[in-house]
């Protein structure tokens, strides 16, 4: 019988890169698979990914959900409920190529779908809230489905596989992006499995994670008392979920988000300037239990920019780069090198550092 | 001889340069990890981003890399040489016990994590530029020295420098000031003495990267060691 994560602990790093056009300028996925290749070795072949922003112009008023699903059946009850909820615009396969390297392939489909105005407003939720709550009714009610993307007008691929396959599986050559997150997964402690695989994504934001934190049961106790569900049992997709509760629900700056996950020590805070220390405190109190801990480098991405960030012991590597207006972000410069060579102001973040990228005032839709 | 490493696995990579027996210029790297692993009395310069643990238990070759390298530099390196015309990642000489690695720039996090003297061996470690945090943690032996060059206003070095330090010398050139030691080391000002210890290895750097030994040597050194005084003997039980 097959394992799905959490029914097998397998004890064993992983390979994260993005890149960014600050003046929006849209991108094929050929780069972003391209710069894994240096990394193959940090993956096992058990998970690779890819989130896409500014993909689909055309339904960008539509949230994008992309779902995996088990069997036809499954589909047709995850179907009935989508038409009871939104207005689906269109709805179709994900093309993909078939190749020897990527087996086992779930039904992978795309819905672009408009919550529907009146249950909406009998609810009395903004659409982004219904759509969260819609995404984990999904992922925890109906056996056999997945939704692994539901934002606008941005896409996650993933699958098991190299990523640099997982890329040719999906046809990225064939989107265009201005900003792209990518992942090749070497499982720690579950199994690969499609749904596994990173990017994890809610809403609009996708998180891209090499490491392994040690904060996960404490942050999942926490995180879950806000309707939460972390059916995964990976540290990855708690991150997702901590996102989306300090960004969008308590509103709370990037930057901020980044000084409550990746909190200085208390040493450090003290050091600071008296405003700084203040507001660093503030944020410790405030969400004790957001704190993560452990190894890890993360990407997040959202709709116009990328924020990476690493634990505060910086535990993994990452290395950021700039040329003209692309910003790159990697595990390792060999694959900001890849993408480009002559790349410039090659530097290390600090632990906890965030950096945080925009794409310019409107340059995106 | 000339190795093209473009497109090569570092399987492949590697098992070319072990076959040879001369000096070799690799060009083109890119990620590929492990070169001049465990390698013995022989030169490779490395032109293009060699990847992680370059120089692993490295035994005695001479590797020169023409750019920046990666993490792990010289993990566990036994003998031999590392020159770096660039910047290095994380954990640079991590458990070296010895040889010596020179870097023209700054070193990322925990350079010389671990690093250990043993018998007649004697790791040292020159950072030209600003080291990052956990400098020389765990440190057990050895020399670990960092110039501060082209610092423009960075502190040369980061947070929690000398993290559990038990053994070695570790140099620093600047006055040190607003930087906080563990309590269980000494940071003082370099003496004459302490610094005819690395003159060496400075003229060496000097010699490597293009600088004026003179100028290196202007400027305050601080000379931190483990602080016999105060050793760890009560962590566990008082004896």
């Amino acid at each position: 019988m097959k394992h799905l994560e959490g029914q097998i602990r397998i004890p064993s790093g992983c390979a994260i890169s993005a890149v960014i056009s600050k003046e929006g300028k849209r991108m094929t996925g050929e780069a972003i698979a391209q710069s894994m290749k240096p990394m193959h070795d940090r993956s096992n072949g058990l998970g690779g990914g890819f989130a896409a922003y500014g993909i689909y112009p055309d339904f960008k008023d539509e949230f994008a959900f992309h779902i995996f699903y088990d069997n036809h059946s499954c589909r047709a009850a995850c179907e009935a409920y989508l038409k009871e909820k939104f207005e689906l615009v269109w709805v179709e396969e994900i093309p993909t190529r078939k190749i020897p390297q990527i087996t086992d392939e779930p039904l992978i489909w795309r819905y672009f779908a408009a919550p529907l105005r009146s249950v909406l407003r009998s609810m009395q939720l903004d659409e982004q809230e219904y759509v969260a709550r819609a995404v984990m009714y999904l992922n925890t009610s109906i056996k056999g489905v997945h939704v692994f993307s539901c934002g606008k007008n941005m896409g996650v691929f993933k699958a098991v596989g190299f990523p640099e396959d997982v890329a040719r599986f999906y046809r990225l050559e064939e989107y265009k992006a201005y900003s792209w997150t990518a992942h090749g997964r070497y499982p720690t402690n579950t199994p690969g499995w499609w749904g596994g695989a990173h990017p994890f994504g809610l809403l609009d934001r996708t998180v891209v994670h090499n490491g392994e934190i040690s904060s996960y049961d404490a942050n999942r106790r926490f995180i879950e008392m806000f309707g939460y569900q972390c059916t995964l049992q990976t540290d990855t997709e708690v991150i997702t979920y901590i996102a989306d509760y300090l960004l969008r629900r308590q509103g709370l700056t990037l930057s901020e988000t980044a000084s409550v996950i990746a909190a200085p020590f208390w040493s450090t805070i003290a050091k600071c300037p008296r405003q700084e220390q203040e507001r660093l405190a503030y944020l410790r109190k405030m969400f004790p239990s957001l704190l993560v801990t452990g190894p890890f480098s993360i990407v997040l991405g959202f709709s116009g920019g990328l924020m990476a960030l690493n634990d505060r012991l910086k535990l993994r590597s990452m290395v950021v780069a700039e040329k003209d207006d692309k910003v790159f972000i990697a595990s390792e410069e060999a694959a900001i090198r890849m993408m480009e060579p002559d790349v410039e102001h090659i530097y290390a973040p600090a632990g906890g550092e965030p950096v945080i990228v925009r794409v310019k005032e409107g340059a995106f839709v | 001889m000339k190795v093209d490493a473009t497109n090569l696995s570092y399987q492949v990579l590697n098992r070319c340069l072990r076959t040879l027996t001369e000096d070799c210029e690799v060009v083109g790297c890119l990620g590929q990890r492990f070169i001049g692993a465990g390698m013995r009395d022989r030169r490779l310069s490395i032109y293009g981003t060699p990847g992680n643990a370059l120089g692993a238990y490295l035994n005695g070759a001479y590797l020169e890399v023409h750019g920046n390298a990666q993490d792990a530099v010289g993990d566990t390196m036994n003998a031999g040489t590392i020159v770096v015309h660039g910047s290095i990642g994380d954990t640079a000489g991590y458990a070296m016990r010895g040889g010596q690695i020179y870097v023209q720039g700054n070193a990322g996090y925990r350079a010389g994590v671990h690093m250990k003297a043993y018998q007649d061996r004697l790791p040292v470690l020159v950072v030209g530029g600003c080291a990052g945090s956990f400098l020389g943690e765990y440190q057990a032996g050895g020399l670990i020295i960092v110039l501060g060059l082209h610092a423009n206003g960075k502190k040369i070095v980061s947070n929690f420098p000398c993290t559990g330090m038990h053994g070695g010398k570790l140099f620093l050139r600047s006055a040190c000031t607003g930087i906080d030691f563990p309590p269980q080391v000494n940071a003082h000002p370099a003496s004459g003495e302490d610094l005819a210890e690395i003159q060496d290895y400075l003229a060496e750097y000097c010699r490597l990267f293009g600088y004026q030994l003179p100028t290196v040597l202007d400027g305050p050194f601080t000379v931190v060691t483990p602080n016999s005084e105060n050793p760890y003997r009560q962590m566990y039980v008082a004896n």
